[in-house]
């Protein structure tokens, strides 16, 4: 017994070796501190995009769109070349850049309140016109850098900053499913709804976000890449509570899974 | 070898952007200026591949130009005085963040819907912000269908000269009136310049280019702000131009700017033929503006008068210029009505001449 646990740990070998080498940073994600809260998705979901440039090796092709909101510096953690939107206007200069770089791959980066509130005329016409582009929409529910404010996307009855008795959907109206608007356009190539409370939905979700890319190779339409999250600072939660209420709450009201897929997909 | 044409202000804008290569338009309908959106969207593409997309709206084409614009291509986008009021935040971010581009607003008589009729009422919007904080734009303003053509590379090479948005203010008669046009030869369109600055894909050489307008530490902002009316300072000190008819025997000088301009020489020469010595200073730029040159030819004439479709933006401009040496008068029509010579004429007449 004593001997096997000196072979364990015989602090003499190295190995900080190649061929130990499990996981990485992936290359793409700089190594900075991020701003984002303990246990927000944020910092997950940047993970996967800069995982999957990555891995497609297009890192030099490659230009994203930051929004308003807490992912506002996204561009200071992923390293591609990026414009900063202003609120709501991602997909519109997302736009802008792939009518005039139609070989490059382009993708948005919003929030709820950036996609599903100021910015939904530009979202709807981007789907509507199938721009070539990949748009993942952080969906927590909740406006998160301005400090809690009800999002379009805010469950009914819930409390936020100003709706500080619950969301009343007979004066604020009822959560804005932003898939069920875009579903009925024909120029939408694919639509999903993720997330990345669980190891095994973080992997679904990093499928999701490679096909986004992937998609943009056929020129067959805008993809759409919906990921329920948590905002633990928001909700006024620890981030497993936050994770609970995700289960509990979010996603009976925004279900997980395929929305639209390519017709060969369907089977 | 000259190519002359009649055609429409609109017209010869639209033409004009495709022959300076221009690499995209993106646009919303609006009356007066929408035959730039039509034109381009027969002509363009098929002849230079150039991108024309008509948006959802102002809010949404501004930003297509942001995202077009941050590539380092040559991008545009054109509407009318309602149009532009939403494309504010969108040029207060493109100033920020320096991303050079093309912008053109065929004015209309307002405020609100207003009219369709031309106006010169978007003076304070195009040189004094417009948007919110502090930037300026390099703002032209033609005064003949020539000059909406001439003005489209002109404004393009200021552009990207100084990574800054420029500004055709041009008017609703100039952009639906036809006259002669000498237009311009082909460019390429260069899309393959890369601006190293810009959008286009990391290469292994750089780290990652950004274009941003957001700076949360105060005094990287201030830097920013710093830099920028550095950038303004140096746009004044090389970019002014100013036109001047019969200023140099002139007792009087009546400044005015686009289509009044053309007005106001020929109100000089009535008043020339009853005795009167009358010049006309015309700015082109209207941002940067002359005031220097404004300053000098004033000191030798007995008054100035500034006419405008508006209800007097640009003279405030015009009395800093002259800083009281002299009187300064105004003369304007409001709400889409085109002031004749003879009323001009009787305005100076009565505040400068009878007056004194």
């Amino acid at each position: 017994m004593e001997e096997k646990v000196m072979e364990a740990v015989n602090a003499e070998e190295n190995i900080c070796v190649p061929e130990n080498l499990i996981y990485q940073r992936p290359e793409t994600l700089l190594d900075v501190p991020m701003h984002y809260c303990p246990g927000c998705a944020h910092g997950t979901v940047h993970k996967l995009i800069a995982e999957v440039i990555d891995e497609l090796d297009i890192q030099g092709k490659t230009i994203g769109v930051a929004p308003v909101g807490c992912s506002v510096f996204a561009y200071q953690y992923l390293g591609v070349d990026f414009s900063e939107a202003a609120h709501g206007r991602a997909s519109a200069v997302a736009t802008g850049i792939k009518r005039v770089m139609p070989d490059k791959y382009v993708f948005s980066y919003q929030g709820d309140g950036d996609l599903a509130a100021i910015g939904t005329a530009e979202t709807i016409h981007t789907c509507n016109r199938g721009e070539n582009l990949l748009i993942i929409f952080i969906n927590n529910g909740i406006y998160g850098m301005t400090g809690g404010q009800m999002a379009p996307t805010t469950l009914p009855n819930m409390k936020s900053t100003t709706s500080p008795y619950g969301r009343d959907v007979q004066t604020m109206g009822n959560p804005l499913v932003m898939t069920d608007l875009i579903k009925q356009l024909p120029s939408v190539y694919y639509i999903t709804r993720q997330a990345v409370n669980t190891a095994g939905n973080v992997r679904k979700a990093k499928k999701a976000i490679k096909k986004g890319f992937q998609y943009q190779d056929l020129n067959k339409g805008t993809s759409f890449v919906e990921i329920v999250a948590n905002c633990p600072s928001n909700w006024k939660m620890t981030p497993l509570q936050s994770n609970k209420f995700l289960e509990d709450q979010m996603f009976p009201y925004y279900p997980l899974g395929d929305i639209k897929v390519p017709e060969k997909e369907v089977k | 070898m000259k190519e002359l044409k009649l055609m429409k202000g609109n017209e010869a804008l639209a033409e004009a952007a495709i022959r300076a290569g221009c690499d995209a338009y993106f646009g919303y309908p609006i009356t007066p200026q929408s035959e730039v959106l039509e034109y381009l969207s027969r002509e363009a593409e098929k002849r230079t591949g150039m991108v024309v997309l008509q948006a959802e709206s102002e809010v949404a084409s501004i930003n297509m130009i942001y995202g077009g614009a941050g590539c380092g291509k040559k991008v545009m986008t054109s509407s009318s005085s309602p149009g532009v009021s939403l494309m504010q935040e969108g040029i207060s971010y493109i100033a920020s963040a320096e991303v050079p581009c093309l912008l053109v607003n065929v004015q209309r008589g307002g405020p609100g819907l207003g009219t369709i009729q031309p106006s010169q009422a978007d003076y304070y919007q195009s040189v004094k912000g417009g948007g919110h904080g502090d930037y300026k734009m390099i703002v032209l303003a033609p005064s003949s269908v020539q000059e909406m053509a001439d003005f489209v590379s002109l404004g393009f090479d200021l552009a990207f000269k100084y990574r800054n948005p420029v500004m055709i203010l041009s008017d609703g008669a100039l952009g639906q009136m036809m006259e002669k046009v000498e237009l311009q030869p082909h460019q390429e369109r260069s899309t393959e310049l890369l601006q190293e600055w810009a959008t286009v894909g990391r290469t292994p050489d750089r780290d990652s280019n950004f274009i941003t307008s957001l700076h949360m530490q105060p005094e990287q902002m201030e830097e920013v702000n710093i830099h920028l009316q550095n950038k303004y300072k140096l746009i004044a000190e090389n970019e002014t131009r100013v036109e001047c008819v019969n200023c140099d025997d002139a007792d009087y000088i009546i400044v005015a700017y686009g289509l009044v301009a053309r007005v106001c020489h020929n109100a000089a020469q009535l008043g020339r033929d009853k005795g009167l010595k009358i010049g006309v200073i015309r700015p082109i730029t209207l941002s940067p503006f002359p005031t220097d040159y404004i300053s000098k030819a004033s000191e030798q004439v007995k008054g100035i008068l500034d006419v405008e479709m508006s209800a007097g933006q640009m003279v405030d401009d015009v009395r800093l210029a002259v800083n009281g040496k002299k009187p300064v008068e105004f003369y304007g029509r409001m709400g889409g009505i085109v002031p004749t010579p003879e009323e001009i004429l009787a305005a100076l007449e009565e505040k400068l001449v009878g007056g004194k």
